[in-house]
């Protein structure tokens, strides 16, 4: 049966999509499993599993090099993975979509190779308080190696970005502007396309962090005209060790390599060394081949969801009644609250601590994400260590939410 | 032998002790985590002027503060966290090493760790958190050591 919230009836039958994920199906502690955090990784379904297995099962090789069959079939798969990439990104060209071993990668990729080339003494790299400690380090790195300035887009008490701050801050000497499509820790949907607008017309390019995002919102490189676009295939229903690093094809060309090795030269003599085209350039040494090809199956898993609006506004609706019944509990404060958010809920209970909350939740059966979610700075904004975060996907159920606020409030009401 | 009334009982009997009252719980995750956070409350405050950087024990998840006084040739171990479940971690330590002898506490082999199954309990990063707490409490003992010798 279709599960109906507040009026919209969803394409996708949420009973029947549990069971295409066999973790879900288990007992934690003596209790039914509630997986709640997503943000972190959300869990594989069957295909996506078994397209891992298969590979090894009946087609494993290395690839791009190998004559032999297995070796055809294999490189053959792998690249039909960068087509399908490409299409759920809308990337002009195949050639821009490079496979890295997560969103990590591709910015610390773009930090390094883009930013050494081209940053200069006293030019200005541009982030949010909203980022991701592995949005922050690469840009420090870099910065203080070509001694540029790091600024940063500070954030209202909600969570939302301060367009107007950004507006003041960026200006000729402006490079480089890396900001989260969605919020890690506090779910806020940035206003990606605004910033890109405002970057281009100071020359800046923009890498967006789109790992909270992919599961959730539209991504089309093209519309949204971003440079550099970074996401993981674990947080998209597909395997862990995989990222990808879009980024428009003039710009790639311009970069030196990354990381040398085999693979992304086209000639190496002891003298001098010429590299591959793009995107191989970017892909020194074997790469996650396996995990590559069953992130296709992930990508198609999640096209037979249908409209991502429709995903999305399914887990609002799990998140419109988690905040308003989280609201209920006394003590209870809850950190960002965006105009735009996806199924994200950050927040603290006076009096209790946020690991000592999490310990019970998982005794309970439920797995929920404690502390400062790789993002301390934000969290000193907001005067805090840390938080307790739920966050959301499309298996998760109105029921698995009551199951949550009731265990909270018996943990509150016991210990507070 | 001489015996103080004061003195703790020996580390066997009160980590068997400790076995004894996990025992009861069985293999509910629940109620032992509760059972570690009430001893946690239980533990007395420490206080303010104590809660210093230099007290604090590195490799800890959460903040832990540990003091340690000597007394004779023993050692005194007070100790305070902003969580209470590791607050109750470091009291089942201080039951069974605060009071004891600089010798034993160096020489003391904690197996009630293992008997309880702490480790399925708290999870492999607190472990290492617990392993911590142990290793500046034997720390402390050996630097007395080498003070009083």
């Amino acid at each position: 049966m279709t599960q109906v919230v507040e009026n919209i009836d969803y394409k996708f039958d949420v009973g029947s999509l549990r069971n295409r994920f066999p973790v879900l199906d288990q007992h934690v502690n003596g209790k039914k499993l509630v997986y709640f955090d997503n943000a972190a990784t959300t869990q594989k379904p069957d295909i996506v599993i078994d397209a891992i297995a298969e590979y090894y099962k009946k087609y494993n090789a290395n690839i791009h090099r190998g004559l032999h069959a297995l070796a055809e079939k294999a490189t053959a798969a792998y690249e039909e993975t960068r087509i399908a990439v490409q299409n759920f990104i809308n990337a002009n060209e195949v050639e821009e979509v490079i496979f890295t071993s997560g969103t990590t990668e591709s910015i610390n990729l773009v930090a390094s190779a883009y930013g050494r080339k081209f940053l200069q003494k006293g030019d200005q790299v541009i982030i949010s308080e909203l980022e991701h400690h592995s949005n922050i380090v690469p840009w420090q790195l870099i910065c203080e190696e070509k001694e540029a300035e790091l600024k940063v887009i500070p954030i209202d008490e909600n969570g939302d970005l301060d367009i107007q701050s950004f507006e003041s801050i960026i200006g000729d000497k402006t490079k480089i502007v890396s900001i989260n499509h969605v919020s890690n820790a506090l779910g806020t949907i940035n206003p990606v396309e605004e910033v890109v607008q405002i970057a281009h017309e100071y020359g800046a390019v923009v890498m967006i962090d789109g790992a909270q995002a992919s599961a959730h919102v539209d991504i089309d490189v093209q519309k949204l005209d971003c440079d550099f676009y970074a996401f993981s295939a674990h947080k998209l229903y597909g395997p862990t060790g995989v990222g990808v690093l879009y980024g428009k094809r003039a710009l790639l060309e311009s970069m030196s390599p990354y990381k040398g090795g085999g693979e992304m030269i086209k000639e190496v003599t002891f003298e001098k060394t010429t590299f591959n085209d793009i995107p191989y350039k970017f892909e020194a040494g074997t790469p996650n081949i396996a995990d590559v090809i069953a992130f296709k199956v992930a990508l198609s898993f999640v096209e037979d969801l249908g409209d991502k609006k429709d995903i999305l506004s399914y887990e609002q609706s799990l998140l419109s009644a988690a905040t308003e019944q989280l609201k209920d509990i006394p003590g209870l404060k809850i950190i960002g609250e965006a105009k735009h958010k996806i199924g994200v809920i950050s927040f603290v209970i006076e009096g209790l601590h946020h690991f000592d909350i999490g310990m019970m939740l998982d005794a309970k059966g439920i797995a929920v994400r404690t502390g400062h979610h790789c993002t301390q700075p934000l969290m000193s904004k907001f005067g805090i260590e840390g938080t307790v975060r739920i966050s959301f996907s499309v298996y998760n159920t109105l029921e698995e939410v009551s199951v949550f606020i009731e265990s909270l409030k018996q943990i509150v009401e016991k210990w507070r | 032998m001489e015996i103080k009334e004061n003195l703790p009982a020996s580390m066997t009997d009160i980590q068997n002790e400790i076995i004894e009252e996990f025992s009861f719980l069985g293999d509910d995750r629940e109620s032992t985590i509760f059972y570690i956070m009430e001893l946690g409350q239980k533990l007395p405050e420490l206080d303010g002027k104590y809660k210093i950087e230099e007290n604090i024990i590195k490799g800890c998840q959460s903040k832990v503060w540990l003091t340690a006084d000597l007394d004779g040739d023993r050692i005194i171990f007070n100790a305070d966290s902003n969580t209470d479940i590791t607050k109750g971690l470091i009291s089942l330590l201080i039951k069974v090493l605060s009071g004891q002898r600089l010798e034993d506490i160096l020489k003391a082999d904690l197996y009630f760790i293992e008997k309880i199954g702490m480790g399925q309990i708290i999870g492999s990063q607190r472990s290492n958190g617990l392993v911590a707490m142990i290793k500046q409490m034997k720390l402390y003992a050996l630097a007395y050591k080498s003070k009083l010798s």
